[in-house]
């Protein structure tokens, strides 16, 4: 029943922006800014330091795309968003982008009027153990209690991955996510499963952050993204191509200190990316140094990555599954040529 | 001729007065008693010196860096770093003189109402007052760099969504609690209507419905500030509320007082204003506060529509990553804030109904 008139609403809101009028790119460009979706608060992906500045990978991304617009990192307008909110306002053109650590679903895709530009971070289904326990593995978890919150995807994962294992678990259910940590916190149960993003600001929020371990195991496939309205590919195209630049980027060995230096490089790939040869920027409507000017101004993927939830950052993330693809990873650029 | 002198009274017998008879009155009067006394002791005992160590004691109050020892006292050193944050939201540094001034200006009208005698000067003072405190924080009049309601946050943003709620909702309150009486059928069931639909849903609806649903009605492009949006529901929200609570002063006055304003050939509405609306405000007071109140708390729901009040402001200073796992002391800071203006809020209703109060 809910879920009926949930998809009534969202067939409603569907509908209203093919009415709207193409050309974001040009409006964007007329506003003078980039109006960019941001959560209120995920730590790592975009939350205010302690001089109000908005910091983190969904927020170096809006960044790359203003940088890609007005060769300016810094024309964005933050507009924070709940998880709830997020569609309307892409819907109603409140923001150009969202770029709110947004899964990527075949329903989102398809229903609600919207398109995902691509992922910008690969995460998944974790488990994060307290080191009592001994384990290594979530395989080794048979017997162990977990606190989870009721009624929720995690909850349904976790007990579809236990049963396919033929293990078993306890359960501790809690009404929030709060709750769940506190519970976890207190020793109420002997590990917690959430993204694996989550898991490891939530080990830093722990008395003794030591003392817990993420393990290695990913259950579920959750790829963030950014996210544009439907029907605008030339818009589509510049926020795909911004993602792409700074993969691209990385693969080349292209990074916010040799930008200017690799301006003199022959080799063909880079020449194309930077915008020295070729008219891939022009095609976009953009100029032909958008690509070096992001790389100059924000930096490529690895530096992004390393500095929000990296080596750099206190959240020290593993790499994983959002290594370049030839370096065992699933981030495949497509080719800049 | 006998005189009578005044002697002085004795004093009350040693066993009647004192600490130790007060105690044994109140505290030791009985087994049952003694024991309750002891048990309360033994709790305050249990609570007060680890709330004390760890509030005080054993907190931090500085350092530069988040690389703190979690056990033992709280860490204050994060409300420090990020206690512009708390008041100003993302308020511009350099700016933040202009909602320190507008504080400023609030007491000073509070305490030039007290002083005034000339009643024009006083309503003339009221009126103009949110002008410019408008004008002041959001900019854009007479040089002031405009500050968009996106970067307004913090406390200000509590204390100026609260305001507006409470200054906007009264009037609107006691026209459709008069509305509501009204003889006149449409204007009766218009207002019947508004009141019950809107006590009927939870405020939380009311800002979903102004934050996700208004947008997609109106054509692609027309923005419509969410800040804006969340006031006017709020608003609505609260003047439902309000005219209850008129509607209940209004029938608390006898009818001989609305019978006599006719007699003396007032109209309805002089009738209204000279003579029964001032003496049903007065005894709404201690209601009305309490609504108030209800509604300073109530305004931390704007965090659900992505606006940042001072709840929500801890939320998102503990999701910077140089500064995880504080949260703590955060919301301890944020429940005195609360206290604080709630308790304020409240003793200032006192006095006021102190100062109207005319029974003898």
């Amino acid at each position: 029943m809910k879920s009926t008139k949930l998809a009534l609403l969202f067939g409603l809101t569907a509908l209203v922006p093919t009415l709207s009028q193409a050309g974001t790119l040009e409006d964007v460009a007329k506003k003078g800014v980039l109006s960019c979706g941001v959560s209120t608060g995920i730590p790592g992906f975009s939350a205010a330091d302690s001089k109000g500045v908005w910091k983190g990978l969904d927020v170096d991304f809006c960044r790359a795309v203003s940088t890609a617009v007005f060769g300016d990192a810094n024309k964005v307008k933050y507009i924070p968003l709940t998880a709830k909110e997020r569609f309307t306002a892409l819907q109603s053109g409140e923001i150009d982008l969202l770029s709110r650590a947004t899964t990527w679903t075949a329903t989102r895709d398809t229903s609600l009027g919207l398109n995902f530009a691509g992922v910008n971070y690969y995460d998944g289904q974790g488990f994060l153990v307290s080191n009592k326990l001994g384990v290594t593995s979530a395989k080794e978890l048979d017997g162990a209690t977990f606190c989870i919150q009721a009624g929720t995807t995690t909850e349904l994962n976790l007990t579809d991955y236990f049963k396919s294992n033929g293990m078993e678990y306890k359960a501790v259910t809690y009404d929030t996510s709060g709750q769940t940590i506190d519970g976890f916190k207190n020793g109420r149960c002997d590990a917690v499963t959430s993204d694996a993003s989550q898991l490891y600001g939530l080990k830093l929020k722990m008395d003794d952050p030591s003392s817990v371990t993420v393990l290695p195991e990913i259950i579920s496939k959750e790829p963030l993204g950014p996210v544009v309205r439907q029907g605008d590919d030339a818009w589509f195209n510049v926020v795909r191509w911004s993602l792409f630049a700074v993969l691209e980027a990385e693969e080349l060995g292209v990074s916010s200190s040799n930008a200017t230096a690799m301006l003199k490089s022959e080799n063909p790939g880079i020449k194309r990316l930077l915008g020295t040869s070729g008219t891939i920027g022009e095609n976009l409507g953009l100029k032909s140094d958008w690509a070096y000017q992001i790389i100059k101004q924000v930096g490529n993927y690895k530096e992004m990555f390393d500095v929000n939830v990296g080596k750099d950052s206190p959240v020290k993330i593993d790499r994983g599954l959002n290594k370049l693809w030839n370096q065992g990873g699933l981030m495949y650029p497509m080719p800049v040529r | 001729m006998a005189t009578y002198t005044m002697k002085e009274a004795k004093p009350a017998p040693s066993a009647n007065k004192g600490v130790v008879f007060w105690l044994r009155e109140n505290l030791f009067s009985d087994v049952k008693n003694s024991l309750l006394t002891l048990f309360g002791l033994y709790i305050l005992y249990a609570l007060i010196p680890p709330l004390l160590n760890w509030a005080i004691f054993d907190a931090t109050w500085s350092g530069t860096k988040a690389e703190l020892p979690s056990d033992g006292g709280a860490r204050w050193i994060f409300i420090v770093e990020k206690f512009d944050q708390f008041i100003y939201g993302f308020y511009p540094e350099s700016l933040h003189w202009r909602p320190n001034l507008v504080a400023f200006l609030s007491v000073a009208l509070l305490v030039s109402l007290k002083l005034l005698k000339n009643n024009k000067v006083k309503i003339g003072l009221i009126i103009a007052f949110p002008f410019v405190c408008f004008v002041l924080i959001s900019g854009g009049w007479f040089g002031l760099e405009v500050v968009e309601t996106e970067k307004w946050g913090g406390l200000m943003l509590t204390i100026l969504v609260a305001a507006v709620g409470i200054i906007a909702s009264f009037p609107i309150g006691i026209v459709l609690a008069l509305g509501r009486q009204s003889d006149m059928p449409v204007l009766r069931n218009l207002c019947i209507g508004f009141i019950e639909f809107v006590r009927g849903v939870p405020l939380i609806t009311i800002l979903f419905m102004a934050s996700v649903m208004l947008p997609l009605f109106f054509q692609d492009g027309i923005e419509f500030n969410k800040l804006l949006r969340a006031l006017i529901g709020i608003t609505l929200f609260q003047a439902a509320y309000i005219a209850e609570v008129v509607r209940g002063g209004l029938q608390a006055i006898p009818k001989g007082q609305y019978e006599a304003s006719e007699a003396l050939g007032l109209s309805y509405w002089q009738g209204m204003i000279l003579i029964i609306l001032p003496q049903v405000l007065k005894i709404s007071i201690p209601n009305l506060v309490g609504s108030f109140i209800s509604l300073f708390k109530d305004t931390t729901l704007v965090l659900i529509i992505g606006l940042f009040d001072i709840l929500a402001m801890v939320t998102l200073t503990n999701s910077d990553t140089n500064w995880l796992g504080f949260e703590t002391e955060g919301y301890v800071f944020v429940t005195l804030i609360y206290w604080v203006c709630c308790f304020s809020m409240s003793q200032y209703s006192k006095a006021i109904e102190r100062k109207f109060n005319t029974e003898h």
